[in-house]
């Protein structure tokens, strides 16, 4: 059966800087994503992947081209009414975690649904599950200072997936961790698009990461230069290169 | 969520904080201080003009204040004014500077104020030691307390000069501080003018009483009509003219306002810079606030209650240092005044002073990208 896109984005252009310094950072991308699949955006630095991360959260504007999320279309939208989109259907993840240091791990999380109008018992209730839920029950009072990275990203997962968002976006989710975090980061993501029917996209080019993903698109000089798309079926753990996989099912 | 992250924010730098405090604290107290004075010197000049029971002020003509009207009407316009439709009581009053001569030698000015006190027109208030009845016995005069030593004397049963005549302490009052620096000394009407060397029918003020029912307005054209001589001048006109002679024309009360426009211009200065430069300590948590899709709104608020918590802190210490200066200024010559309406314009002046500081800071957030969430 297919399933309803979530987020579209056709031939999307974004141009940087102005008269000799003018860059176009994202070159035509036409995109979607899909609930239940969790989706790697990879390319070398500075092919446009984090720029049109950005465009596709609603947090940048395109030059030109259209986007919907959620079936709606945001060209044209202002600040405040993006703001708005992405406070309904999506949760960001990111590369330095940006947690607030002054606030404890459940603060952190409770602040993302106090934005969204959530607060009091609700809040701590949820927020206290999703910690729960990435494994972090035991580190509620925790502030971030005393977390390790991975225990801070995965504090930041829970963040984006607190408010039942549709979208989630991860920008380089597994940069800045050792192996056995960026492991445990990946499989929370994966579960995230599996279990609860989200729509993941992570930008990365951490090979580490190709065995979680459902779909692959690659980016180059702002275009989109290919994508694979793992088997239905196949999810082994042992089995970490998409390649690899593709292969056993030959 | 929003005071949380407001409040961690200022505990967050705790210099800052303290940078911040000191900001507000020094504001209050220097307002207060000032207005403070201000209040209190209205209360002095005014207190003996609130005291006197009279609905309408039959003044000489031009007076300028309470002390310096000059002894210039007499029984006719008394008679003029009992006359009048609508007057119940005519109380003659004598207000005059006069110079004390002190026991041991040397002299200062005082304001000797006659009045008979049956007639219910001034009576002295606050009387410490001695009685009205004391007051009306042969060379009595009353003074107040804190002025004993200015004035030479040690207490009730010490003798002096005014102007003409001798005169005994026999009462003494309590608070009752003149702005002028010139004390007050009550006596008899009869007494005063013999001090002052005046005609036996010789009258400062006359305070008129209406009777019920009787128009303010119309009682008073009738006697302007009729006094010639004399203003006629409702309570609060009166009140208004010593005022603005003690604390305008003389620029006293200019000072003591200019005074408080100062503290607060340097509170909101000084709260403005730290609540800025916290703002933008903090910039890359308000992106990510902002990224993560919160409406510019909430960030004002977050900042808004930084501003509110700094107010209410700032202000409860401040507060406790004003009225420590308060309390240590009870005896001087200008005793400080804080009423609860004054406590809750400082309150109010507070909030809006770190409302104004917050605004440079909601410009800065206004202007934040979130899309600087992924650069860091």
């Amino acid at each position: 059966m297919t399933k309803t896109p979530v987020l579209q984005c056709e031939n999307v252009v974004k141009e940087l800087g102005q008269g000799a310094g003018r860059v176009i950072a994202v070159n035509g991308v036409s995109l979607e994503l899909v609930p239940g699949e969790l989706t790697l955006l990879m390319g070398p630095s500075g092919s446009g992947k984090t720029t049109l991360l950005s465009i596709l959260g609603g947090i940048m504007t395109p030059t030109s081209g259209t986007l919907k999320i959620a079936g709606q279309s945001i060209t044209g939208l202002s600040a405040e009414e993006l703001a708005k989109i992405r406070r309904d259907h999506i949760g960001f993840i990111f590369q330095s975690y940006n947690l607030f240091p002054t606030l404890s791990a459940i603060e952190n999380v409770r602040i993302a649904l106090d934005v969204r109008g959530i607060t009091g018992y609700a809040a701590t209730s949820r927020a206290e599950d999703v910690l729960r839920d990435v494994g972090l029950g035991h580190r509620l009072t925790n502030y971030p200072g005393n977390l390790s990275g991975g225990e801070q990203q995965r504090v930041a997962v829970a963040r984006a997936i607190a408010s039942s968002p549709s979208i989630v976006l991860a920008d380089e989710p597994t940069a800045a961790l050792d192996g056995e975090n960026g492991k445990a980061v990946m499989e929370l993501l994966s579960r995230v698009a599996r279990e609860q029917n989200r729509s993941v996209l992570a930008v990365t080019h951490d090979n580490r990461t190709l065995g979680y993903a459902d779909r692959i698109v690659r980016i180059e000089d702002g275009k989109i230069v290919g994508e694979e798309r793992r088997p239905d079926g196949v999810n082994s753990p042992e089995v970490t290169d998409l390649t690899k996989r593709r292969k056993l099912h030959a | 969520m929003i005071l949380t992250l407001a409040l961690r924010n200022l505990l967050h730098d705790r210099i800052r904080l303290a940078v911040t405090l000191i900001g507000i604290l020094f504001s209050i107290v220097l307002v207060a201080v000032q207005l403070g004075m201000y209040i209190g010197s209205s209360k002095m000049i005014t207190a003996n003009i609130d005291r006197a029971d009279a609905d309408l002020w039959v003044t000489p003509f031009g007076a300028k204040s309470f002390e310096d009207g000059g002894v210039l009407l007499s029984e006719r316009e008394r008679h003029q004014a009992l006359a009048t439709p609508g007057v119940q009581s005519v109380v003659p009053l004598v207000v005059s500077f006069a110079e004390w001569r002190k026991p041991e030698g040397g002299s200062s000015r005082v304001v000797v104020i006659g009045s008979d006190f049956e007639d219910n027109g001034l009576v002295p208030w606050s009387l410490s030691q001695g009685t009205l009845e004391d007051i009306k016995a042969p060379d009595a005069i009353a003074v107040d307390q804190s002025y004993l030593s200015e004035l030479g004397i040690n207490g009730i049963g010490d003798t002096a000069q005014v102007a003409t005549g001798r005169v005994k302490v026999r009462a003494l009052t309590e608070g009752v501080r003149s702005f002028t620096q010139s004390p007050y000394a009550y006596t008899t009407l009869n007494r005063a003018r013999q001090l002052l060397g005046t005609g036996s029918d010789s009258v400062t003020y006359l305070l008129v009483k209406l009777a019920p029912g009787a128009n303010v307005e119309t009682v008073r054209a009738n006697l302007a009509s009729r006094l010639n001589s004399a203003d006629v001048l409702t309570t609060e006109e009166f009140r208004e003219r010593s005022l603005v002679q003690w604390l305008f024309k003389t620029g006293a009360g200019l000072a003591l306002i200019g005074g408080a426009l100062l503290g607060s211009l340097v509170g909101t200065v000084i709260v403005a810079q730290t609540l800025y430069s916290s703002t933008k300590d903090h910039i890359h948590e308000f992106a990510t606030l902002r990224a993560l899709g919160s409406s510019k709104g909430y960030i004002h608020k977050v900042i808004l209650a930084q501003a509110g918590l700094s107010a209410v802190i700032g202000y409860a210490l401040g507060m406790i240092i004003a009225l420590l200066v308060l309390y240590l200024s009870r005896n001087s010559a200008l005793p400080l005044v804080m009423t609860p309406g004054l406590a809750f314009w400082l309150f109010a002046l507070t909030v809006g002073m770190c409302a104004i500081s917050a605004l440079s800071a909601i410009v800065k957030v206004t202007k934040i990208d979130p899309a600087t969430v992924f650069s860091r």
